[in-house]
């Protein structure tokens, strides 16, 4: 039996001394192939004693299911070191740059007409659109601008050509999303007008509009978002309300301070001019000029066909420039219209 | 509208300081757009007498003064100044002094002799550009008074921006009447009493044009000094509010303007001949204005003449040849209302305004015309002398101020808070506002210096402007509830943007007017809209697509050395149509547009570099628009490279093109290679499709790889098209995965390889049937292709 055990002992050691699969196959056979010593053994049995054949056979076998047992621990431990060589070697540098395309982003305007447009969806607004050549009748008269009022001059209205060269009469570009207002409400009146009550009219406007006049703080083409809400009751306190609120959402500050003083547009009456005062950060403090707005005037309700004593409503006109400005810190304006992509990645 | 805050103190004087003043204004309406101090800080600075001046014994430029500060002692003080000279009074700034600068005043030895005190320049107080000599005050001048207070230093200029339905407001008592009535004070007003005629020299009026000069006032003076000097206290109030002082004639004009917002106007009245006209402008009449200007006027331009010629543009400006001058020694006083639509406008069109224009085109108190040119008589003839002729006045039908009913319940309705008649009341009586009350209602007849209430809410708008808007409250509003719609076939905007940013583009905003050269190249467009009154030729004319605008952002990229750019922008685009709408004539299709150079992905490590090229804005327009159906025709566009090129076609209609910008603009624009660009109709990207169920296959399916020969000039697309209807019904998809020529494919030719896939919803394929069907395609591609099978 000495000789089985010194057998067993020196397959394990041959064995643990390869590493490589093929050596240990071959190394297997000089024990368990054809011809192996663990074969021959087994071979040999025929000629024992039959008294002895029992006893050596299971000894045999014992050793030949060790001596199997050592060549399987060798193989997987083989098969293990080879993975583990393969997955070093594979191994990436994982702080390389990664190689999909980068991604772009949004006009600074734009991300702030998104929130515009987002908060007030939330409450209910819905969002409408109107022409940039606008008729004079939707820019000005329909907001109760008069003919001789100066906003009308040559000084701050852009006008067009006709095709023979002269200025085309009754069109402009319009100076104020306001004449979206005037549409949307001839509009609602054309489909709800038979209605014994009209349902409410929310909505914002946001576009861009177009001014004679440029330099640091103005564009001949800037941006403008009207707001409107005409309906039963709606009244001044509603005004101070929704525009408080929208601009304490927008900045994301509860304690902006905002304040709202008598003013003049032709469209609105009662009308006033909306201020607001950061709390902390450069402008700490300092009143800033950022919206107009006011109670719709019974003319203007008039000229689409709503009746005024049983409708009342209010607009308001932001600057989206300004509003972005002041909320990214901007500090000129035409930075927003020269498409250099140093400054527009910077609202990736 | 600027003005002396002093001088609005004499008028009304709440207990408040400037800040609060100013603030309560700000909060009416009446914006205070500055509030400065009329001299910088300093004190210790009083009136001192000079009593005797002598050389410095030891200095050739410097004076040794004594001088007499009302202490008793005289001070001996060394100066600098050439124009210091015995009995004059000038400031003396005392020892302890803190001067503008934070110079401080010491008793000091100036060349050996102690001076104790420094007479002072009006630069060195900071009241005053003059640094040349001493600042020399009026001869009684109290000796020892501190100078601040003597000169009125400590008032405060206030600057109104004034809204323009305010002109009640641009004058002294039009703002010393809202300051009573915002802060409750007594507001007093001098009294004007009737300068009697002591001559009789007088002039007819006429009003030729009653409806645009319902009235008019004038009266002679005669035996004027012009020349006799304008008292300081007027001087400083006119200086202080903007005007500079010119003659004492000139000077009362203006001054009663200021006081009582009432523009006048002094002719020469040796210039004038025979009566005076209000009339509207002749056809050709011509005039030299006082500005120096000669101007054609036009037939509704409102006039003042005498029998024989125009004297002055109404209102607006004088007539050069019959102004006032110091020679003057007899004049005719004009106080007139002329209607706003009449002047309105007028002044602008000629390029010029004046502070009467201003005024009479907003409204000026037609009550107030008789008062005026009395207060100038006044002063006219209590400075420069004379005798004045009785008052003619020629008057027609002035506006009307009809009652306007203010209810109480609408004010409430209005503004959202409740108000009671009896504190609607007490507000209307703080502004001077007359009414009759009929219960809850008041019937309010406007005063006449108010052109601004019309209606009820003009009423409305006062009481809260009276109330404070701040006063009221601003809770979240209530409303009817409705959910808005959620179009599921139409995506939104912000869908479309968000595309684009993920796939590498950055967005842009150009502006909608462009170079007129820009449409000649990139739309072929000889004839666009133009403007009337562009501000610079590179804005001169409406777009009518976008490349423009992103050719010329990649231009100012690249000059800042940015290599790789991919922009988008979505804006509307202008073209002329008999058909367009909503604005006749036009069409104003909303368009997006976007562009791409450089490499085709990021610059990096493991790239190949490959620069971006027509295929790769297709697969952006295609993952954009995916699932729409989308064709793209070989098209030609007057911006793009005609053999590489595109129309897109969705369901028939043409949305928009794609294509490599054409060599001849390349070279133009002085690009280093061509972007590829892209523009589509932005309603046909928001359309979407409602996704529809179709059953998904249990079965395997079978896929088989076919490459086949055809003419290098087969378009895949006909291949495709030519497919349609002849593929048997189990070949679910047909894709090409490598197009080939070159060596192994005969020339002029080029192979394309297809992977079919098969698959039954109701069965596993056969093998038989699948051979089939593969044959079937390509008997039917030989046939109507001349494709052969690649070897």
């Amino acid at each position: 039996m000495d000789n089985l055990d010194i057998l067993v002992g020196e397959a394990q050691a041959a064995f643990a001394a390869i590493s490589d699969p093929d050596a240990l196959e071959q190394a297997k056979a000089r024990y368990l192939g054809k011809s192996g010593q663990i074969t021959e053994l087994l071979k040999g049995l025929g000629k024992l004693p039959a008294d002895e054949k029992k006893a050596a056979g299971a000894a045999i076998n014992r050793a030949k299911e060790a001596v199997e047992a050592a060549l399987n621990a060798r193989r997987e431990a083989i098969r293990q070191a080879a993975l583990e060589a393969r997955l070093a070697e594979e191994a990436l540098d994982v702080t390389l740059p990664g190689r999909a395309e980068v991604r772009g982003g949004l006009h600074p305007v734009t991300r702030t007409l998104e929130r515009i447009e987002a908060l007030f969806r939330s409450i209910g607004f819905e969002v409408a659109d109107g022409p940039e050549i606008e008729a004079d009748f939707q820019n000005f008269t329909a907001l109760n601008t008069p003919e001789d009022h100066p906003a009308r001059s040559m000084h701050d209205t852009f006008y067009l050509q006709d095709e023979s060269g002269k200025v085309a009469e009754g069109v402009l570009l319009r100076t104020h999303t306001s004449p979206i207002q005037a549409r949307y409400m001839q509009a609602h009146v054309a489909k709800y007008g038979h209605l014994e009550r009209m349902p409410e009219i929310r909505i914002i406007a946001p576009g861009r509009v177009y001014r004679v006049d440029s330099d640091a703080t103005h564009s001949p083409m800037f941006h403008q978002v009207e707001g409107l809400w005409v309906g039963e009751g709606v009244s001044f306190a509603d005004l101070k309300g929704v525009v408080a609120d929208f601009l304490r959402r927008f900045f994301e500050s509860d304690d902006l301070k905002v304040r709202f003083r008598p003013s003049f547009f032709p469209f609105t009456e009662p009308s006033a001019e909306i201020d607001v005062a950061f709390m902390s950060g450069p402008l700490e403090g300092r009143w800033l000029e950022i919206a107009g707005c006011g109670m719709v005037h019974p003319n203007v309700l008039r000229i689409a066909g709503i009746d005024p004593e049983k409708y009342t409503g209010f607009a308001f006109g932001f600057g989206p420039d300004r509003l972005t400005m002041l909320r990214y810190g901007v500090n000129d304006l035409r930075l927003f219209f020269e498409g250099d992509l140093r400054f527009l990645r910077q609202f990736v | 509208m600027k003005f002396s805050e002093s001088w609005l103190r004499t008028l009304v004087d709440p207990q408040l300081s400037s800040e609060e003043l100013s603030h309560l204004l700000t909060m009416a309406g009446l914006e205070v757009e500055e509030l400065d101090p009329v001299a910088p800080a300093f004190h210790n600075v009083v009136i001192a007498r000079v009593l005797e001046v002598t050389k410095h014994p030891d200095a050739d430029r410097l004076n040794v003064c004594r001088v007499d500060m009302g202490e008793g002692e005289p001070r001996t003080i060394v100066c600098g100044a050439p124009n210091v000279a015995v009995g004059l009074r000038v400031p003396c700034a005392l020892p302890g002094a803190v001067l503008p600068g934070g110079f401080t005043i010491k008793v000091a030895k100036v060349r050996g002799i102690e001076s104790s005190g420094m007479l002072c320049s009006a630069k060195e107080l900071g009241i005053a550009e003059d640094a040349s000599g001493l600042l020399i005050l009026p001869e009684d001048a109290p000796v020892g008074k501190d100078v601040r207070a003597y000169l009125d230093l400590d008032d405060r200029l206030f600057t109104l921006k004034l809204t323009p339905n305010r002109a009640d407001c641009l004058s002294l008592t039009g703002i010393a009447r809202e300051v009573a009535a915002i802060t409750g004070t007594h507001a007093s007003f001098p009294e004007v009493p009737e300068v009697p005629a002591s001559i009789d020299k007088r002039r007819d009026i006429v009003l030729d044009a009653p409806a645009a000069c319902p009235l008019y006032c004038g009266r002679v003076i005669s035996g004027v000094d012009a020349k006799a000097p304008t008292p300081d206290w007027m001087k400083l109030r006119l200086e202080r509010s903007g005007i500079r002082s010119i003659s004492a004639l000139v000077d009362v004009t203006n001054y009663v303007m200021l006081e009582l917002g009432q523009p006048l106007h002094a002719f020469d009245n040796h210039s004038l001949d025979g009566a005076i006209h209000a009339r509207m402008a002749k056809p050709g009449e011509k005039l030299l204005l006082l500005n120096e200007q000669t101007i054609g006027l036009d037939a509704d331009v409102l006039m003042i003449a005498d029998d024989s010629k125009p004297l002055a543009m109404a209102g607006i400006m004088g007539g050069e040849e019959s102004g006032i001058t110091i020679e003057t020694t007899e004049l005719f006083l004009e106080s007139a209302f002329f209607a706003p639509g009449a002047i309105a406008g007028r002044a602008r069109r000629y390029g010029f305004g004046s502070d009467a224009s201003h005024r009479f085109e907003r409204g000026v108190d037609f009550g107030g015309a008789r008062r005026a040119i009395e207060r100038a008589t006044r002063l006219i003839v209590d400075i420069c002398g004379g005798q004045a002729g009785p008052v003619v006045e020629a008057a027609a039908e002035l506006p009307r101020r009809a009652p306007v009913r203010l209810r109480t319940s609408r004010a409430t309705r209005v503004l959202g808070m409740t108000f009671t008649a009896d504190a609607i009341a007490a507000l209307f009586q703080g502004l001077g506002l007359s009414f009759v009350r009929e219960g809850d209602d008041f019937l309010v007849t406007p005063p006449s210096w108010r052109f601004d209430i019309e209606i009820e809410e003009d009423l409305i708008e006062e009481i809260a402007r009276l109330h404070g808007y701040d006063n009221i409250p601003a809770p979240a509003p209530l409303g009817a509830l409705a959910m808005m719609p959620q179009t599921e076939g139409e995506r939104p905007l912000q869908r479309i943007r968000q595309v684009l940013v993920d796939r590498g583009y950055q967005e842009v905003v150009n502006f909608a007017f462009v170079e007129e050269a820009w449409e000649k190249d990139f739309a072929a467009n000889g004839n666009p809209i133009r403007l009337a009154n562009p501000i610079a030729s590179q804005m001169a004319v409406m777009r009518s697509n976008l490349f423009g605008g992103l050719v010329a952002n990649l231009v100012t990229n690249l000059r800042r050395k940015q290599g790789r750019v991919r922009l988008f922008e979505t804006g509307r685009c202008f073209h002329r149509d008999a058909q367009g709408g909503p604005v006749d004539g036009f069409r104003q299709p909303w368009r997006l547009a976007g562009l791409a150079y450089g490499s085709a992905l990021p610059e990096g490590w493991g790239r190949d570099g490959r620069k971006v090229d027509f295929y790769d804005l297709k697969g952006d327009l295609e993952a954009l628009l995916a699932p729409l159906p989308l064709r793209f025709e070989k098209a030609v566009h007057p911006a793009l490279h005609p053999g590489r090129s595109a129309r897109l076609v969705m369901e028939g209609r043409e949305i928009g093109c794609i294509g490599e910008l054409h060599p001849q603009w390349v070279q133009k624009y002085d690009l280093p290679a061509a972007p590829v660009v892209f523009e589509i109709d932005l309603e046909a990207a928001k359309a979407a499709h409602l996704p529809a169920y179709a059953e998904v296959s249990k079965f395997p399916p079978v896929v088989r790889d076919l490459a086949i020969v055809v003419d290098q000039g087969l378009e895949l697309q006909r291949l495709l098209d030519g497919l349609r209807g002849k593929v048997p019904a189990i070949v679910q998809d047909i894709q090409l995965f490598d197009v080939y020529a070159g060596k192994g494919v005969a020339e002029n030719k080029k192979s394309l390889a297809f992977r079919i896939v098969m698959q039954d919803t109701q069965r596993t394929l056969q093998d038989s049937e699948v051979d089939a069907a593969v044959q079937q395609l390509m008997a039917y591609l030989e046939q109507e292709f001349a494709a052969q099978l690649r070897a």
